[in-house]
C-alpha cells in the first residue's frame, strides 16, 4: 500500500464519518461543523487527485463561503440552538432502506465500470497549469460549455436580486 | 550545486544523503525533509513573532512620545519573552456552557491558518516550500480557516458579547475579502499565472506590480489592514462596545495563541504584498544568491510592516457603518472597474515593449483613480449640500453663531 492510499483511505472514511454526524448530531451548529470536515475531506480527494484548482476552490466556494454562511444563519435564527430533539423520525426505516437501495446501485454500477481500473497518470506541474486553462477556455467557448455557464449565470444574478428584493426596507 | 547558489536544495541533498547512510528508505527520508521543513517554517515564523511584538510595541510607543518597552534586557528586547513566559504561568478558565471541542480548537486554528500562509511564500530563488500553481488562491481559501476559526471561538465561549464579537469581525472579513480578491487578480492578469512564483519571477528588471498598477496596491493594502483587523479597522477589539470581543473567555496561552495569531498575521500580509507587488524577492544579484534576495524579500516586507504600523499609530478607528460604506461603495466597485481596465489595456498592449506596457497600464491606473476620487468628491458635496441647510436652520433656532457651509455632515 503506498502512502497515496493510506492518505486516500484516511480522507474517504473521515468524509464519511463526518457525514453521518451531519445528519446525527443533536446540536445544529455541530452538524454545521462537521459539514466542513466533510468538505475538507472531498477537497483532500480532490487533491489526491491532482487537481489542485479544485480543491483550493472547494475549500474557498464551501468552507469560506457556503459554510460560513450557514452558520451565519444557524446563528441568527432564534430558539435553534436549543435544538436537541431525537434526530430520528418515526420512518427511519424507509430512509434507511431507500439509501440502502441507491449504494446497492451505485456499487453495482461503478463495479462495471471501465474506467476504474486505469492507473492515474503522473502530471507535470504544467500539465495541471495547462488544465486550468483548458477549463478557461471550455467555460466561455461556444462549442463548449458557455450556455451553461451563462445560464448559471443569470440564475445566481436572480437569486442576488430576489433576496435584495427580501431583504429591502419600504418605508 | 553550491550553498551559495541554492542553500534549501543543498542543505535537503546534505541531510537526505545523510539520512539514507543510515539505512532509511527513499520515502521516509523525503517524509522527514518535509516535516523538518515544515517545522523550521513554523518555528521560524512563530519565533519572529517575539520579535515583532517588540518591535510593534517600540514604534507605537515612539509614535505615543513615549519609550516603549526599556527596562528588561538591552532596549528591552527581553520583554516579549518575560511577557511569554508569564503568559505559560496562567490558569486556563473554561466558562460553564462551553462547547470543548470547537472552544479548544478555535485558538489553534487562528495561528494554523496564518503558519498555513507560508507554505506558498517564495522566501528567495529556489526557495519555497511548495510552488502550488494556485498559490493565489490557496492564499484566499486559508483566510477562511481564520474567519473558521472566529466564529468558533465566539460561538463555543456561550457569551453574547464573544458571539456579537465574533459577528461583528466575520462581516468585516467576509466583506473585505471580495476587494481583497479583486485586486490580487490584476498581478494574476499581468503575470499569467496564479503561482507565486511565477509572480516573482514576473516582475524581474524593476518591473515592480506597485509601480505599474498603484491603485491596485493601494486596494489590496488595505483590504489586507481591514483583513487583519488593525487600525483604522480594529473592530475586533472594542472595549467600549462589546467588552474585548470574540476571545474575551479564553485565558492563558489560549489567548496568547490568538495574540500571536494576530501579530503574525499583519507581517503575513506585509510579507504577501512584498511578495505580489514589490517583486518578492527580486533586487540585483538576487537570482544567483537566493540567500541575498531572501534578505530583500525581508527588507521589502519590513518596509510595509512599518507603514502598516504608522497607519495603527497615527489613525483613528472607522465606525462599522462607515467601514462597510468604504468596502462596498468604494473599495469594490473601484477594484471591479480596475480589473476590468487593466485586463483591456493588458491586451491592448501585449506585443509593445516592457517600458511601453509599464507607461500604458500605469497611466490607465492613474485615470481610473482620477475617476473615482472625482466621483466620490461630487457625492460628498452632494450630500453635504442636502444637510447643510438643515443645519444652518436648526443653528438660526437655538440662536448660536452660524456653522459655516459645507461644514456638516461629510462624507
Amino acid at each position: 500500500m503506498t502512502s497515496i492510499q493510506i492518505i486516500f483511505l484516511l480522507a474517504a472514511a473521515g468524509t464519511l464519518a463526518a457525514g453521518v454526524f451531519v445528519v446525527s448530531s443533536p446540536k445544529i451548529l455541530h452538524a454545521a461543523l462537521w459539514l466542513i470536515v466533510s468538505l475538507f475531506g472531498i477537497a483532500i480527494m480532490f487533491a489526491l487527485l491532482q487537481a489542485n484548482f479544485f480543491a483550493v476552490i472547494q475549500v474557498v466556494v464551501y468552507i469560506g463561503a457556503i459554510a460560513i454562511l450557514i452558520i451565519f444563519g444557524v446563528m441568527l435564527t432564534r430558539r435553534i440552538m436549543q435544538d436537541t430533539g431525537l434526530q430520528l423520525t418515526r420512518f427511519w426505516w424507509g430512509a434507511a432502506l431507500a439509501s440502502l437501495g441507491i449504494f446497492a446501485g451505485l456499487i453495482t454500477m461503478l463495479s462495471g465500470w471501465k474506467a476504474a481500473d486505469i492507473a492515474l497518470p503522473e502530471m507535470s506541474s504544467s500539465g495541471t497549469t495547462q488544465a486550468i486553462s483548458q477549463l478557461g477556455q471550455a467555460l466561455v467557448s461556444p462549442d463548449a460549455y458557455v450556455l451553461p455557464f451563462e445560464a448559471a449565470s443569470i440564475l445566481l444574478v436572480v437569486a442576488m436580486i430576489g433576496a435584495i428584493y427580501i431583504a429591502l426596507d419600504r418605508k | 550545486m553550491n550553498f551559495w547558489n541554492d542553500p534549501v536544495n543543498f542543505i535537503g541533498q546534505w541531510l537526505g544523503g545523510l539520512l539514507s547512510g543510515l539505512g532509511l528508505a527513499p520515502s521516509l527520508v523525503n517524509f522527514l525533509l518535509s516535516l523538518l521543513g515544515v517545522l523550521v517554517l513554523a518555528m521560524g515564523s512563530l519565533l519572529f513573532t517575539i520579535f515583532l511584538i517588540w518591535y510593534e510595541r517600540k514604534i507605537l510607543g515612539r509614535i505615543q512620545d513615549r519609550l516603549g518597552p526599556n527596562r528588561v534586557g538591552p532596549f528591552g528586547l527581553i520583554q516579549p519573552i518575560a511577557d511569554m513566559m508569564k503568559i505559560f504561568t496562567k490558569e486556563y478558565i473554561t466558562p460553564i456552557g462551553a462547547d470543548w471541542l470547537p472552544y479548544n480548537l478555535a485558538p489553534i486554528m487562528a495561528v494554523a491558518s496564518v503558519l498555513l500562509l507560508y507554505a506558498v511564500i517564495p522566501f528567495g530563488n529556489r526557495m519555497v516550500g511548495v510552488d502550488l500553481n494556485v498559490g493565489v488562491l490557496y492564499l484566499v481559501a486559508i483566510g477562511g480557516f481564520g474567519i473558521l476559526a472566529i466564529v468558533m471561538a465566539g460561538w463555543s465561549s456561550n457569551n453574547k458579547y464573544a458571539l456579537l464579537g465574533a459577528f461583528r469581525v466575520i462581516a468585516l472579513l467576509v466583506s473585505y475579502e471580495v476587494p481583497m480578491v479583486l485586486a490580487l487578480l490584476v498581478p494574476v492578469l499581468l503575470s499569467g499565472s496564479m503561482g507565486m512564483s511565477a509572480i516573482v519571477q514576473a516582475q524581474a528588471g524593476g518591473f515592480w506590480y506597485l509601480f505599474v498598477a498603484p491603485l491596485a496596491a493601494l486596494v489590496f493594502f488595505l483590504s489586507s489592514i481591514a483583513e487583519v483587523g488593525r487600525a483604522p479597522f480594529d473592530l475586533i477589539e472594542a472595549e467600549s462596545e462589546i467588552v474585548a470581543g470574540f476571545n474575551i473567555e479564553y485565558s492563558g496561552l489560549k489567548f496568547g495563541f490568538f495574540y500571536v495569531a494576530e501579530f503574525l498575521h499583519s507581517f503575513t500580509v506585509s510579507v504577501i504584498f512584498a511578495t505580489v507587488f514589490l517583486g518578492g524577492w527580486q533586487g540585483p544579484g538576487a537570482a544567483t544568491y537566493p540567500l541575498l534576495g531572501f534578505v530583500y524579500f525581508i527588507v521589502k516586507a519590513w518596509i510595509v510592516y512599518f507603514v502598516l504600523l504608522l497607519f495603527r499609530g497615527s489613525l483613528p478607528r472607522f465606525r462599522i457603518d462607515q467601514m462597510m460604506d468604504l468596502n462596498w461603495k468604494v473599495l469594490t466597485p473601484l477594484s471591479l472597474s480596475l480589473v476590468v481596465v487593466i485586463a483591456l489595456v493588458d491586451k491592448l498592449l501585449a506585443n509593445v515593449s516592457l517600458l511601453v506596457r509599464g507607461i500604458g497600464l500605469l497611466s490607465s491606473s492613474l485615470v481610473v483613480g482620477f475617476v473615482a476620487v472625482e466621483i466620490m468628491r461630487q457625492a460628498g458635496a452632494k450630500r453635504r449640500r442636502e444637510v447643510a441647510p438643515a443645519f444652518e436652520h436648526r443653528e438660526a433656532a437655538s440662536g448660536s453663531a452660524p456653522v459655516q457651509p459645507g461644514s456638516g455632515g461629510g462624507l
